[in-house]
């Protein structure tokens, strides 16, 4: 579509005259939110990339830039809260970009009557998570807002980190024979979300696999792994980040659904409660295509960086400019994997 | 993971798959009954796997497809009430009525919650004592128990803030309904596993006899759908008519028995409603006369409510087997899972959603 200013329309045709919960869950009607109203407006190269950040130039330095909001009810939660998934969440932003994340901006929104405990646990909890991924908050602002208006306690963070080297990676640049690895087991930071919200218990606590990812990839990096294109697997999960790449670089992506790294104790809820793990939000996962003959290697790396989390080659990108991600089903058929619409929506029965 | 991963090996798919071709003769038609298994044939792949000829069409056994848009709107008017909190499982939330989905009243301020169970739904109620807490009772003859229990709790601890707004629907009327129809395809059947695990299946038995159709009751695993479908050729081929039972695992001739009184306790069987296909006699269940006073249609003045469907879905011809879903004009073009004609489109159960999320996005025209 072109970026014309139309004077005729001033909002743009929507299905909705309002704002659904699925317009933030990182499905179609989101990513129809982002094209019809933020591109158009806020138009430049930048954002055309639609990367997890903005990449550009200072003074012959390469920059990455990123922000994300968290709102994440409950604010703790097994495995992590709400303070280190968001130092953890633009760290692995901006690590996506190739980026070395050096610099965090933090913005809180509080809602007047939170515990003063609570707000310490997680602003205690920001500084070791910002401690182990080698990052600084260097700037930060604190509103409050009236009882009622806030669920306890927002917050931004916004990164700068440095891109060394000649680095570039975007789904641009993946081709024919990459091969695909993710970095651990999926699913988990949703399935625990979801069971501290709902009150759900499953035999073996399920644990957030909040954690940052910028060590894994820095590793990759010296060890000399060719990486054409990384992404970050938060809202919608695997199949919705394949899915992007898939339509952003043209190819077709084959992954194998038995290769998937699926903790049991996450298949069993996901199939108790009927959702695709492929589709349940994680916090500390992301995938790496590489060029081929380096896969080998990066499953080294991935696996010496992250003991036990499961990291494993899904699959490879196709010669077919289909811009579709296929899966061999654990039968051994072929199917397309799409993105959600909307919200995972649990079923009757 | 257990009784999972067994029913899910593809060398064994594949064993049954050969197995299947070597007793297919000719050409059959099955239905499948339930979505589950639409949605389970559809994201493995299951109908690839077998010989030519063998075809499988897509039952009504969706209950988020099958109910009725009036009955959707009745629930939007509920849920818009401020002294309600409207209780749903989650795949109803965004079926359209005639102007609007649950998730748009949610959006307008609307009191509507998630729920995994219509107990969670009573416990509300519990704690809510100056609202009014309504589950919306969507679901074949295997959510009927939950939900019979949940009003018979309530009647028993005198929760008077709770009610039910039913919607459920029955198989064998709706087997009965695809086989008399006069240009029927169907020749034979998979029963849906978990429907019978409630009702057993000796209801079963007469239609199996009366229109000459092997049933076979059938899980939902791909190895169960594909050893269900080898079973049902197989009767086919050999000439036999009779119900047989896939799912011995699970499901009994008789059922089970204390469900199955409590079912008959709290609800009555009445005509219903099937969005799509249009009234089917003794097709439903409503709210037996000793617990009518949990019946929300009542409670909130809506049970009059008429509505028409969108006139180009042919949600109808699919949930009754006469077209696939890729076959519809506007699948996939003016009928996506963000704008949704019809139920079909909507639920994970749904034969059209299914298509659209796992195959391809244009009529089989556009090819």
């Amino acid at each position: 579509m072109s970026g014309a200013f139309n004077p005729s329309c001033p909002i743009p045709r929507s299905d909705y005259p309002q704002v659904l919960l699925a317009h933030g869950g990182g499905g179609r009607l989101m990513s129809q939110l982002i094209e019809k109203m933020f591109l158009p407006v806020f138009d430049n190269p930048y954002l055309q990339q639609q990367h997890d950040g903005a990449v550009f130039e200072v003074n012959g330095a390469k920059l990455a830039f990123s922000t994300d909001s968290y709102v994440v009810d409950p604010l703790f939660f097994a495995g992590g809260d709400i303070g280190s998934l968001a130092v953890n969440g633009t760290v692995n932003d901006l690590a996506m970009c190739g980026a070395r994340p050096l610099y965090l901006s933090a913005g809180f929104i509080v809602e007047e009557g939170l515990e003063m405990e609570a707000l310490w646990r997680v602003v205690q909890s920001m500084g070791q998570a910002a401690t182990e991924a080698g990052v600084a908050l260097v700037t930060g602002d604190t509103k409050v807002v009236d009882r009622g208006k806030g669920d306890g306690l927002f917050i931004n963070t916004a990164g700068v980190g440095v891109i060394e080297g000649e680095l570039s990676v975007a789904p641009e640049r993946i081709g024919p024979g990459d091969v695909i690895l993710i970095s651990g087991d999926i699913g988990r930071h949703g399935i625990a979300i979801m069971a501290q919200r709902e009150g759900l218990t499953f035999e073996g606590a399920i644990e957030s696999d909040c954690a940052p990812v910028n060590g894994t990839v820095q590793a990759l990096l010296e060890a000399g792994v060719e990486i054409h294109c990384m992404r970050d697997l938060t809202r919608g999960g695997l199949a919705s980040g394949l899915v992007e790449i898939a339509e952003r670089s043209g190819f077709q992506i084959a992954v194998d659904e038995l290769a998937i790294p699926v903790r049991e104790e996450v298949r069993g809820a996901c199939e108790i409660l009927g959702l695709d793990p492929m589709y349940v939000a994680n916090e500390g996962r992301f995938v790496a295509f590489v060029a081929e003959g380096h896969a080998e290697r990066a499953l080294e790396v991935m696996e010496a960086q992250a003991p036990g989390e499961g990291a494993a080659i899904l699959g490879s990108v196709e010669g077919e400019r289909s811009k579709l991600v296929t899966l061999r089903s654990a039968i051994g058929a072929r199917r397309i994997v799409d993105r959600l619409s909307g919200e995972q929506l649990p079923r009757i029965c | 993971m257990k009784f999972i991963d067994e029913y899910r090996d593809a060398d064994k798919a594949r064993e049954c798959a050969e197995a299947l071709a070597r007793v297919t003769t000719r050409p059959w038609t099955l239905m499948e009954v339930c979505g589950g298994q639409t949605h389970a044939i559809v994201k493995f792949g299951i109908d690839e796997l077998l010989p030519e000829g063998v075809e499988l069409v897509h039952g009504p056994g969706c209950p988020v497809c099958v109910t009725p848009i009036e009955l959707i709107d009745k629930g939007l008017e509920i849920a818009r009430r401020s002294e309600v909190i409207f209780c749903s499982f989650g795949d109803m939330l965004r079926v359209p009525g005639s102007q609007e989905d649950l998730l748009s009243v949610k959006a307008q301020g609307g009191d509507v919650r998630i729920v995994y169970s219509p107990m969670d739904a009573l416990a509300l109620a519990r704690q809510h004592p100056d609202r009014q807490v309504v589950f919306f009772a969507v679901g074949f003859e295997t959510t009927a128990p939950a939900n019979a229990m949940s009003v018979f709790q309530a009647q028993r601890e005198g929760i008077d803030n709770f009610s039910l707004l039913v919607s459920h629907v029955l198989v064998p009327p709706a087997i009965e309904a695809v086989l008399s129809a006069e240009n029927s395809r169907v020749q034979g059947f998979l029963a849906a596993g978990h429907v019978c695990m409630v009702m057993g299946y000796e209801e079963y038995e007469p239609l199996a006899e009366k229109f000459g159709v092997p049933i076979v009751v059938t899980g939902f695993e791909p190895l169960d759908i594909l050893q269900g479908i080898y079973m049902c050729v197989k009767q086919l081929e050999e000439g036999r008519a009779e119900v047989e039972n896939q799912y011995v695992r699970t499901v009994r001739r008789e059922g089970n028995r204390p469900a199955r009184d409590l079912v008959g306790q709290v609800f009555r069987v009445m005509p219903r409603k099937w969005r799509g296909v249009g009234e089917i006699p003794q097709s439903g269940l409503g709210l037996s006369p000793a617990f009518a006073a949990f019946d929300a249609e009542e409670r909130f003045g809506v049970a009059r409510y008429t509505a028409a469907e969108d006139a180009d879905c042919i949600s109808g011809l699919i949930l009754q087997g006469f077209q696939k879903p890729h076959e519809c004009p506007v699948f996939g073009q003016r009928c996506t899972p963000e704008h949704p004609l019809g139920a079909t489109m909507v639920s994970s159960e749904g034969a059209c959603a299914a298509y659209y999320r796992y195959r391809s996005r244009q009529p089989v025209e556009e090819k």
